[in-house]
């Protein structure tokens, strides 16, 4: 009887202190996207009600949309994000095949090479990058950041990527070498199909950094055109830091899309950050 | 005839020239030598590099002498160094205790909506800096008072203080903003070890009565120390390389008074130019230089000594 209250207390107490930190990782986010939907008086004379019908207001995401181009923003981070996934998926995968399933001399020299960079973060070969940028006239191009990402996602790809297909069965690859298929069509058709959950796990890793860098579009790609979201909202919030409604909705904007890609995927994502523990 | 020409094929079966090897790698490596490892090399290259005289000449150790010694860079450049080092202890120091507490919660066997903590946790992490820095810079500004009036509530106003904009404070509410944000990292991975603990060694453990708080702490906690230290290394070079919070808190000054600067922010300061200062290229490869040889060391440091040391358990 006693050891069951005692176990009793003890699952209460943990609830308690996971609902606690629950409400401090959520609490912020609550705040500000419920603030958003308010009108500036209701902001600051109760900051934490939910809007009502009284204080209900979409004037910050008028300025917002009649002053930034959030929707050129928008569109620019979904390009930056989206073509580099898809290179640094395909150039991944190819290579991490190559590395799997080919024995060469230099395989392991080459697979240390193309592990160095998920240690040594991009960013500090910025002088040199940002020079060969304004040689090659790709400043102020999605193209430049489009590159960068792709160097920065390859690493992690490759070596997620690699052990993945040393899972893949030789005799599938073998049979279908029997039946005169080539290599890269053994490498598209067999394998490929085979470690699309990988290919998940890693789209969903190297979308985060990319969609929430500021570094990179901050000094290779600040114009009006190239502006990506995350360097649009830091600048455009900077202009309007006393429009309270404008910077709370601008934030929400900004978190949104966020919050419903995770939504959608958090089960992946927590399954590949996991390696898999979690069922 | 016919078996010699089969050896004949056989021989050559077995070594072709095997292109596809090169069409399979050539992507990658062409992107990731081109963009990632030449410029890296040419950075470190030009931090040996700066022009005198009008002349772009080759200065050796020059530039580090003048970062670590001359009045103009030094007093800027050691307050950064210490600044980053703070900002790593206070990660190391509550950034991953938490993690390792909510993970050994979440991990209680039958725990209810388990998935809707770890869910709801790890959501900050998604987010980027731009947006957290900018949300806890509207929570703890003193206009609005939704941090006063929270502290109010259990009776700890009397504590609030404007700590973003105190110099004694600053770097500590910047440090623990950043540690609300990625403890869901810690969090995952070390639910992910303790989730790995196969299922017999606890039931050993409990046999002999091993149970609790002494089981986590002599059970668990030896058998996650690989995760900790990945965890460790993971927080090291990303502090090392942080540079969005604070910009975006704190603007590239890092203020106030510089005492949020870390390296990165002196970095882009140095290299990019803010405002009256101009941006100087051969010092801004140096201090990329330095940030290179920090994290080498804290890498080389976790591979050779703490990964080796640590005892592989093998299950």
């Amino acid at each position: 009887m006693s050891k069951a209250r005692t176990s009793f207390a003890r699952t209460g107490a943990v609830h308690f202190a996971l609902i606690a930190y629950t409400l401090v990782a959520l609490f912020p986010v609550f705040l500000t996207i419920a603030n958003s939907f308010k009108s500036r008086n209701a902001i600051f004379r109760e900051p934490l009600a939910i809007p009502t019908t009284e204080s209900f207001s979409l004037i910050g995401y008028e300025t917002v949309l009649k002053q930034g181009d959030f929707i050129g923003y928008f569109q620019n981070s979904v390009v930056v994000t989206v073509v580099s996934i898809a290179l640094v998926l395909l150039f991944g995968a190819m290579a991490a095949f190559a590395l799997s399933e080919y024995r060469f001399r230099g395989n392991t020299l080459m697979g240390l090479y193309l592990a160095l960079g998920i240690m040594i973060p991009i960013r500090l070969g910025t002088v040199a990058i940002l020079q060969g940028m304004v040689a090659t006239n790709l400043v102020n191009t999605l193209t430049a950041l489009i590159l960068v990402y792709t160097a920065q996602g390859l690493p992690l790809a490759v070596f997620i990527l690699s052990e993945f297909m040393r899972t893949v069965s030789d005799d599938l690859k073998n049979a279908g070498r029997v039946d005169g298929l080539s290599e890269y069509a053994i490498f598209f058709r067999l394998v490929l199909p085979l470690v699309r959950p990988a290919m998940a796990t890693v789209a969903v890793f190297t979308m985060i950094p990319i969609w929430n860098d500021l570094w990179f579009p901050l000094i290779l790609a600040p114009a009006e055109t190239t502006k990506t979201v995350t360097l649009g909202s830091q600048i455009f919030i900077g202009q309007f830091v006393t429009n309270w409604n404008a910077v709370l909705s601008a934030l929400s904007l900004a978190i949104f899309p966020v919050l419903v890609l995770y939504v959608i995927f958090s089960r992946q994502l927590i399954r590949g950050i996991t390696a898999g523990a979690v069922k | 005839m016919k078996p010699r020409e089969t050896t004949m094929e056989v021989g050559e079966l077995k070594r072709p020239r095997r292109w596809h090897i090169l069409v399979f790698l050539l992507p990658a490596l062409a992107v990731y030598t081109a963009v990632m490892i030449l410029p890296l090399i040419e950075t470190l290259r030009q931090s040996f590099y700066n022009t005198v005289d009008g002349q772009y000449t080759f200065v050796g150790l020059g530039n580090f002498k003048v970062l670590f010694g001359d009045p103009r860079w030094a007093a800027d450049f050691w307050n950064a160094l210490r600044n980053n080092f703070v900002f790593f202890l206070i990660h190391m120091a509550v950034q991953n205790p938490i993690g390792i507490a909510l993970a050994a919660m979440l991990s209680i066997p039958k725990l209810r909506f388990s998935a809707f903590y770890r869910t709801a946790i790890f959501l900050p992490t998604l987010l980027s800096f731009v947006i957290v820095g900018f949300i806890w810079k509207l929570i703890l500004s003193p206009i609005w008072g939704v941090a006063p009036y929270l502290m109010d509530l259990v009776g700890m106003k009397w504590l609030f203080a404007p700590w973003l904009g105190r110099p004694d404070s600053a770097l500590i509410a910047v440090s623990l903003i950043s540690v609300w944000q990625y403890v869901g990292i810690p969090m995952m991975l070390i639910y992910a070890a303790l989730l790995n603990i196969p299922d017999e060694v606890i039931e050993a453990a409990e046999l002999d009565g091993v149970t609790g708080w002494s089981q986590f702490w002599k059970i668990k906690l030896p058998l996650i120390l690989p995760a900790i230290g990945i965890v460790s290394i993971l927080t090291f070079v990303g502090n090392f390389n942080a540079f969005d919070l604070i910009y975006t808190v704190q603007g590239a000054l890092a203020g106030p008074d510089g005492s949020t600067d870390i390296l990165g922010t002196l970095l882009y300061r140095t290299f990019f130019g803010f405002q009256l200062q101009l941006g100087d290229r051969s010092m801004g490869a140096t201090i990329a230089a330095i940030m290179f040889l920090i994290i080498l060391a804290g890498v080389s440091l976790y591979l050779f000594v703490i990964q080796r040391r640590m005892r592989r358990y093998q299950f």
